[in-house]
């Protein structure tokens, strides 16, 4: 295959790190009206270099290297949205998310609602987010729950490049305030990336991985590891039921609150024979409960003791990654 | 306003080499400083100042005072309002007219406020129904007007996060390439907000086109001013690198030349300006407030010789611009517009309990909407099943 065939080919292996990049890039090009800010995301591309090159192409009003204040950033984008655009900014860590909390929680949130809509807040907030790359505090916190808990707010999480080049170019798209989470840990993972595909909405759960004993709901970086317990707990004759709830968070969480399934407890359901969760191998589709399991969350916690040391033990789960700069690291990728 | 700025930096610099006087030193509530732009004196005498020529047709000056007495009688009614049970709180703007009205008639069409929680007057000078701000005092709606169309953000009650909003604004202004500046209020107690020095090194450093006009009415609800700043609020500006004025808050006309030459400044590329109009907050914090507990009564005394309304009037007479007959017309239509208020605010409906769903996204989710739509069958299971 040539060269140009390949450039030509919708399809390409991305990282999340770049298929954020790629999206970015068709956003501000879809739209002149986005406009990206944040602490060292101009000629540097952001600390993880999510925005690498696009203040070369578009210039810097357009990607804006914005003074060190975070709530400068976010409050200025509120700004900038009330006359009508649509702003994008970079939380440069999560733990960094906070002096701008204000803003985000009384001024973002609040003001669709406040103006009964005559205020448009077309903001996205991307927060690289969660553990896992030996980072100091403040550089691998999750912090999504004190938004999830605010309305006004709508949060999500991507988990892999697919998700990652289209999620934000529909949070872009959103009319709403959205806080992007990006999986930091995951930057570098790959996968193909259909760039010309119909892409799965951004607000809807998905089921990732079919399975009957267990259902295990996870989002961002964790997708990847529910997976691997997944994969872990067939090879022992277990059948692990991997879920991305795609907005796990938006709009607030209420136990048993997944994809748009009703609502009821646990403990009203009966148990017994005739009770389609007690027989392994029934595929019928079902309301089931957060965590629909037979013998109830006590026997599916022993359940899932019992599987994940075994993966630990076969070394199924990622190596913990040193500290230190290494190739996919930029030594001030981790400290500001 | 070049010259404007070159005495901003002169007087930058001579602060750098002279503090002034002590904090605390005299009566820091006075406007005894030589450095504040004052056209009209308490008494109603015509000054000229060589940095702020003013022109100001008859019909304009006869406008200001109607405009300050009716704003004045809109704030006493919402006052008594109040004390009735028909609000819930009300912040008097008593005593800060000039400031506002100067500064809300020194805006153009294009160009956009962002108000603090105390600014009726402005809101008066862009046209919002005063009905409108009484039904966020009312409990009934967080400010009905459209902020674009009236060039009139929505009041901000977080002290100081509107001034971000003011910069933002002004930073999109400059990327349309329009001719239009915004103008941030704040208070003198929001100064010492991380938000607002926030505000202002953005704005310094992208040149925004937006003023930031500071009322210092000398108190931050209890606390003095010199709890929050140990030098002149407007000396803040030269640290942010753009000049700020000091100008008498109690003289319409001054904060009126003031306040468009800034505007003018940056709708030509220069840049924002500081303004802090000196003034002095003569009736409570809000109604919920008890200033006797910290200020004396002689203070409020001497600031009522510096009333706004009585120095326009006593030039208006003196020069023989308006007469008695246009006075009691302005009393007459003060009056009218009381009842209007009055009747308006005791007539507001309550909005129905579901309008807390209502608008709190764009595209509202699934999760919320079935929260609604049990809510509204919660409501329908009592007797006679109102929604």
């Amino acid at each position: 295959m040539t060269a140009e065939l390949l450039e030509a080919s919708p399809t390409r292996t991305l990282t999340i790190g770049k298929a954020l990049n790629e999206g970015l890039r068709r956003a501000m090009e879809d739209d002149p009206t986005v406009v990206l800010m944040g602490e060292d995301i101009g000629r540097l591309g952001g600390v993880f270099r999510i925005t690498d090159g696009l203040q070369k192409d578009f210039g810097e009003a357009r990607v804006v290297d914005t003074p060190l204040a975070e709530a400068g950033i976010v409050g200025t984008a509120v700004g900038l949205a009330m006359r009508g655009y649509r702003p994008v900014v970079e939380i440069q860590f999560d733990g960094f998310v906070f002096p701008a909390y204000n803003q985000i929680v009384t001024q973002v949130a609040k003001l669709h609602a406040r103006s009964r809509g005559t205020v448009p807040m077309p903001i996205v907030i991307r927060i690289p987010f969660g553990g896992g790359i030996g980072a100091v505090e403040h550089h691998s916190e999750s912090p999504e729950a004190y938004f999830a808990h605010t309305p006004g707010l709508k949060v999500v999480a991507v988990s892999n490049p697919v998700d990652a080049y289209w999620g934000i170019q529909q949070a872009i798209a959103c009319p709403d305030p959205v806080v992007f989470l990006e999986p930091k840990r995951r930057y570098w993972d790959k996968a193909p990336v259909d760039t010309a595909a119909d892409p799965e909405p951004l607000f809807r759960a998905r089921v990732v991985r079919g399975g009957d004993d267990v259902t295990v709901l996870a989002y961002g970086p964790m997708v990847k590891t529910a997976l691997q317990a997944a994969e872990a707990a067939a090879e022992e004759g277990r059948s692990l039921e991997a879920r991305r709830p795609a907005h796990p968070l938006a709009a607030g969480p209420r136990p048993g609150d997944r994809l748009g399934a009703p609502y009821r407890p646990l403990r009203r359901r009966a148990r017994g024979a005739g009770d389609p969760r007690s027989r392994r191998g029934d595929r019928r589709p079902r309301d089931r409960g957060l965590l629909p399991l037979p013998g109830g969350p006590g026997a599916a916690r022993r359940r899932l003791r019992r599987a994940l040391p075994a993966v630990q033990a076969r070394g199924g789960l990622p190596p913990r990654p040193r500290p230190g700069p290494g190739r996919h690291r930029p030594r001030d990728g981790v400290l500001r | 306003m070049t010259a404007v700025r070159n005495e901003i930096e002169a007087e930058t610099d001579r602060a750098g080499d002279d503090p002034g006087p002590l904090p605390g030193a005299g009566a820091p509530h006075l406007p005894q400083q030589p450095d504040l732009v004052q056209l009209l004196t308490p008494e109603g005498e015509r000054l000229e100042h060589p940095e702020y020529p003013l022109e100001v047709s008859d019909a304009e000056l006869r406008g200001f005072y109607r405009d300050m007495v009716l704003v004045r009688r809109w704030d006493a009614e919402a006052t008594a309002l109040q004390r009735q049970g028909e609000l819930g709180i009300w912040a008097s703007l008593l005593g800060q007219e000039a400031a506002q009205l100067g500064a809300g008639r020194a805006l153009q069409d294009g160009d956009m406020a962002f108000p603090t929680y105390r600014e009726h007057g402005v809101a008066w000078a862009r046209g919002v129904d005063p009905l409108h701000v009484m039904s966020l005092f009312r409990g009934v709606d967080n400010g009905g007007w459209h902020p674009r169309e009236r060039g009139f953000a929505l009041y901000t009650i977080v002290i100081g996060a509107q001034c971000l909003h003011a910069t933002g604004y002004a930073m999109g202004v400059q990327r349309d390439g329009a001719e239009s500046a915004v103008l941030a209020f704040l208070g003198d107690g929001a100064t010492s907000q991380g938000e607002v020095n926030e505000a202002m090194v953005f704005a310094a450093s992208f040149a925004a086109p937006v003023v930031f006009f500071c009322q210092n009415n000398q108190y931050a609800i209890s606390v003095p001013l010199e709890r929050q700043s140990k030098v002149p609020l407007y000396r803040r500006a030269a640290g942010f690198g753009f000049p700020g004025v000091r100008v008498d808050g109690n003289d319409v006309l001054a904060v009126l030349a003031v306040t468009r030459a800034a505007l003018r400044a940056a709708r030509e590329g220069q840049g924002p300006t500081f303004i802090e109009a000196f003034t002095y907050r003569m009736g409570a914090h809000t109604t919920s407030d008890d200033p006797t507990r910290y200020r004396l009564a002689h203070e409020v005394e001497e600031w009522k010789l510096r009333d706004p309304i009585a120095r326009l009037k006593a030039y208006l007479s003196r020069s023989g611009l308006a007469d008695a007959a246009f006075f009691d017309g302005v009393e007459a239509e003060a009056d009218e517009l009381a009842g209007r208020i009055r009747r308006g605010t005791v007539e507001m409906p309550d909005p129905p309990p579901t309008a807390m769903f209502d608008g709190v996204h764009a595209e509202m989710t699934p999760p919320l909407a079935a929260q609604r739509a049990a809510f509204e069958a919660y409501q329908a299971s009592f007797e006679g099943g109102a929604a």
